[in-house]
């Protein structure tokens, strides 16, 4: 491919009228790695992930996503995007919305039906397929929204707060699913505000009010800063800019 | 546009209301108990309901699919749906048509239902017979569809979109003609029918109800609520938008 970034943010700025929720960020994203976005809800993390996906626009700056501008039509079929809702729909089976979403995916009609089965698998969800969404437990639902974004497996992956909601045995699941597709070359970009979910990415981006306070590895964090974890990290960054 | 992508979401737009198996009813049955109801309060006046009822039959879906798509729609947007779909590769079009074809054939259904219980059963005569009703019917369906695809947009909440309701369509259904002839309404509200769809729906089953033979005035009609619609059709995609401010 000889892409030397998944993502290449340069001074992107977003304004809501006064409010800065975006402010100069710059970021040079690697392929194939797991790569968390993390901070305090209002920090500024959901934003910067709806202008990778192209559903934001920037006030200012540019974002290149697999090598081409975000939001560019080509991108559509080479990246998947989970909202921090569910989105999925709650009076249609798990069938039925994965192989909704498989077609409006562009999966072949004659490959829409083994895609829905190894959807199904990977979830663990086989014994769930034909119940309603709206029966499912929280967790499950999630798992729905997790498998819709899973389709085709695509180039670049956006989790907005993937695992919230899901149990210790799942989560576990979820990110060995992670590990493998990143190792096949998946670029996995995933949101959190749980500081024990940073320690498992390749890479952490830590954002407060609309900046990125530091970027890098968590150990390479926790060396920068002097400190044992990511959380511990974090709030000597926020009180070093305070 | 893909014609495999619209029809997918049309399908989809089904299942669901397969799942709803109250809304279909209330969809597909109401309509047939209010006119019976009107039926009897005109008991003795068959002639006044004779002329009202086929009038009745352009409005219901207009009504039930304005409600219907716009509260859908708005829970597309509202559960985040939309938003997922507007990073797929898809075309606006795929989506606002996939809508407008589940609409339109639900009522259809919807109409050839009604029709069947007011030339039926209740005996009104429509002269232009079933065939112009049941496309009357569903070309103002497919207006209803595509107002409310357009409102849904200006709703934050499935509250609000029910008040486009009396909002939106009171002001029509009052001057369509339905209740006086519009010539003996005051000028201002005459020129507020003219310029409003419901009225050309409305005139469209009176053209019905009194002629043997297709008018040219019933294709005028219907190219009138026709436009209407595919105009308020592009304004609701323009309302969807791939890129937020």
């Amino acid at each position: 491919m000889g892409m030397t970034h998944a993502v290449k943010v340069e001074e992107a700025t977003v304004l809501f009228e006064d409010f800065k929720a975006l402010d100069g960020v710059n970021l040079e994203l690697p392929v194939g790695k797991i790569i968390g976005f993390i901070g305090p809800s209002g920090a500024g993390k959901t934003t910067l992930i709806r202008a990778v996906v192209g559903r934001q626009r920037l006030s200012r700056g540019a974002i290149t996503v697999l090598g081409v501008p975000a939001g560019t039509a080509e991108l559509r079929s080479r990246l998947s995007y989970m909202t921090q809702e569910n989105s999925v729909y709650p009076d249609l089976t798990v069938r039925q919305n994965l192989r909704y979403f498989s077609t409006m995916f562009g999966v072949p009609r004659a490959k829409v039906a083994d895609e829905v089965s190894r959807l199904l698998a990977v979830m663990t969800m086989q014994s769930q397929a034909d119940q309603l969404v709206r029966s499912l437990s929280g967790g499950q639902k999630q798992r729905v929204s997790l498998a819709v974004a899973l389709i085709s497996e695509p180039e670049l992956m956006v989790l907005d707060e993937p695992t919230v909601g899901l149990d210790p045995v799942l989560r576990e699941q979820i990110w060995a699913i992670f590990r493998k597709l990143a190792a096949n070359g998946t670029s996995i970009i995933i949101t959190s505000h749980v500081m024990d979910e940073a320690e498992r990415c390749d890479d952490l981006v830590l954002i407060r009010d609309g900046k990125v306070l530091a970027h890098g590895s968590p150990s390479g964090l926790c060396e920068q800063t002097g400190t044992k974890t990511v959380e511990q990290s974090f709030l000597q960054l926020v009180g070093a800019q305070a | 546009m893909t014609l495999r992508k619209t029809f997918a979401t049309a399908l989809r737009v089904l299942e669901q209301l397969s799942h709803d198996p109250r809304t279909l009813v209330m969809v597909l049955i109401v309509p047939s108990i209010l006119l019976i109801i009107l039926r009897y309060v005109y008991d003795g006046e068959q002639l006044v309901f004779d002329s009202i009822a086929p009038m009745i039959l352009g409005i219901f879906p207009l009504i039930m699919m304005f409600i219907i798509t716009s509260i859908a729609t708005l829970r597309e947007r509202t559960i985040g749906t939309l938003d997922r779909l507007m990073t797929f590769p898809l075309s606006k079009l795929d989506f606002i048509f996939g809508y407008a074809i589940a609409f339109a054939l639900l009522a259809l259904l919807q109409a050839v239902i009604a029709s069947t219980v007011v030339l039926g059963l209740l005996g009104v005569t429509v002269l232009g017979g079933t065939l112009p009703v049941l496309i009357s019917a569903v070309v103002a369906a497919l207006l209803g569809t595509s107002l409310g695809l357009f409102m849904s947009a200006f709703a934050t909440s499935e509250f609000q979109a029910v008040q486009f309701m009396p909002a939106f369509v009171f002001p029509q259904l009052l001057t369509c003609g339905l209740f006086i002839a519009r010539d003996h309404m005051a000028t201002v509200l005459q020129w507020f029918a003219n310029v409003m769809p419901l009225t050309y729906s409305v005139d469209a089953m009176k053209q019905v109800t009194l002629h043997a033979t297709w008018t040219s005035t019933l294709t005028k009609d219907l190219l009138i609520v026709i436009m209407y619609g595919a105009v308020v059709l592009i304004l609701a995609g323009l309302t969807i938008r791939r890129q937020e401010r």
